[in-house]
């Protein structure tokens, strides 16, 4: 399959105490891809995406083994600054969280923050995500609007743009969709389509026929196991485990 | 980007729609040449339509693929449903009728090479008619035109009374003057083999229907022609 991929995990272990969640996951995220993990409720998946960008050492008691590879480098060493890994490895949540700002001033802190400071350059930046957000046609015309103000579908574009404006290299995304009506939703389903030209995505969804429209891969997670992962393709009509098989079905979970 | 997205997976759609048109458009053609090389008696041309059939069975693959695909990732409803769900007996129909386009040439490559004493006129007439069944059952697919399949359930009827008649005449050939034995089997052969092809042009007709206007007709003679 892919020979160079983005992010490469390599014997995984996540502890909350005592308790592991994640026993020592080893997989390869290809680049410009989607890739999707599915499982039941409490198997990992969203474990396994928070340690991605280290958001679990933000947990208390959270102890994390073995290796996070990006382009490379272990994400885990020591030297790594992990606010230049947040903006690298964006993160879009399930409740959309705008700052209570304008939308411009929501997507141009990023920027803001890390030193860009000229007016026409944070007007571009803030424009370019937008757009790839899919968003700039709805609100071009009054980005002093706060960002509170418009819709959740709008709210959640508004988070990617967010994340998009400090140029990242992954976005992970943890249900992005689940608060969300059915044509904001697809909105969203095609905008992920659209990104991953550009940007390498994980995205944790319970929604299975969503993993299936949105994905170029699926890994199946099941109590802190990788139990298969394959291309969706594949996944969905043809999986190898029987544990897969029956979960895709419905049968169990 | 800034102008609305089309859905990919109405993208998929269109790519699904298109290949079946180009399989309808190749079974069409080897249905025509194997008619042509029957009449003009050309072995060459018969023997390019065998030859040819395995690009008609890797569309059926192809097309069979992509509908399993489309079902399993896109959970479609609707008229995407019933259009997939059309897509993929389409397929098999058309197949078919490849099928029987070899057993036409196979017949006009072995009467090519027999002595010219038999010819049935209803048989150029049956193959005009099956020929314009198939077309416009496929324009009705492309179209999405129900009133243009219910056209050609009507002429199924006419090629069965031709069919019947042809192989009763050829039969009574036959009696007459054994000596066309060889020739008759091959035309009545192909008289059979066209009265398939409208047959399943038929089917393709009642799908497009259904998908048009998620009413089956199919087995129910008071939808059809009055009969």
């Amino acid at each position: 399959m892919d020979h160079n991929p983005k992010i490469l995990t390599r014997g995984l272990s996540v502890y909350y105490g005592q308790k592991q969640a994640l026993r020592e996951i080893s997989m390869d995220v290809p680049r410009n891809r989607v890739t999707a993990l599915i499982g039941p409720s409490g198997c990992g998946k969203s474990t396994y995406l928070r340690s991605l960008n280290r958001m679990n050492d933000l947990i208390d008691n959270v102890r994390t083994t073995g290796s996070v590879e990006i382009d490379g480098l272990n994400i885990y060493d020591r030297a790594v600054d992990v606010v230049e890994l947040r903006k690298r490895v964006g993160m879009i949540f399930q409740k959309s969280n705008p700052f209570p700002k304008s939308i411009f001033d929501n997507v141009a802190y990023g920027p803001r923050i890390n030193g860009v400071g000229d007016r026409r350059r944070l007007e571009e930046i803030v424009e370019k995500s937008l757009k790839r957000a899919a968003l700039w046609d709805e609100i071009k015309d009054d980005l002093r609007k706060s960002g509170l103000a418009l819709s959740g579908g709008q709210q959640q574009r508004l988070c990617i743009a967010r994340a998009l404006a400090v140029d990242p290299g992954v976005l992970l995304m943890d249900e992005p969709a689940s608060a969300l009506d059915p044509i904001a939703t697809a909105k969203i389903e095609e905008l992920i389509y659209e990104l991953k030209q550009n940007y390498t995505i994980v995205i944790v969804t319970h929604n299975m026929q969503q993993a299936a429209r949105v994905s170029d891969l699926t890994a199946f997670f099941y109590i802190g196991e990788l139990v298969e992962m394959g291309e969706t393709k594949k996944m969905f009509t043809t999986p190898e485990k029987k544990q897969t098989e029956e979960y895709i079905t419905g049968r169990f979970g | 980007m800034g102008q609305s997205m089309q859905r990919h997976f109405v993208q998929e759609l269109e790519i699904l729609k298109t290949t079946i048109i180009k399989m309808g458009g190749m079974t069409e053609h080897a249905i025509d040449d194997a008619v042509k090389a029957l009449l003009e008696r050309r072995g060459d041309l018969a023997k390019m339509v065998i030859e040819q059939d395995p690009r008609i069975d890797a569309f059926e693959i192809e097309i069979d693929d992509a509908v399993v695909d489309l079902l399993a990732l896109q959970q479609p409803v609707a008229t995407d449903l019933r259009f997939i769900v059309a897509a993929l007996k389409i397929n098999s129909e058309l197949e078919r009728i490849g099928d029987h386009a070899v057993n036409i040439a196979q017949s006009a490559l072995q009467y090519s090479t027999l002595p010219p004493v038999l010819m049935h006129d209803d048989i150029p007439r049956m193959a005009r008619i099956a020929r314009g069944m198939l077309h416009d059952a496929i324009d009705g697919f492309i179209q999405n035109n129900a009133p243009l399949c219910r056209g050609v359930l009507k002429n199924d009827d006419i090629i069965d009374d031709l069919n019947r008649r042809v192989v009763k005449e050829l039969v009574e050939n036959i009696r007459r003057e054994p000596v066309c034995l060889d020739q008759a089997l091959e035309l009545v052969r192909v008289s059979r083999n066209l009265e398939r092809v409208a047959d399943l042009s038929t089917n393709i007709a009642e799908e497009v229907i259904f998908m048009a206007e998620a009413r089956v007709v199919k087995h129910r003679f008071g939808e059809r022609d009055g009969k």
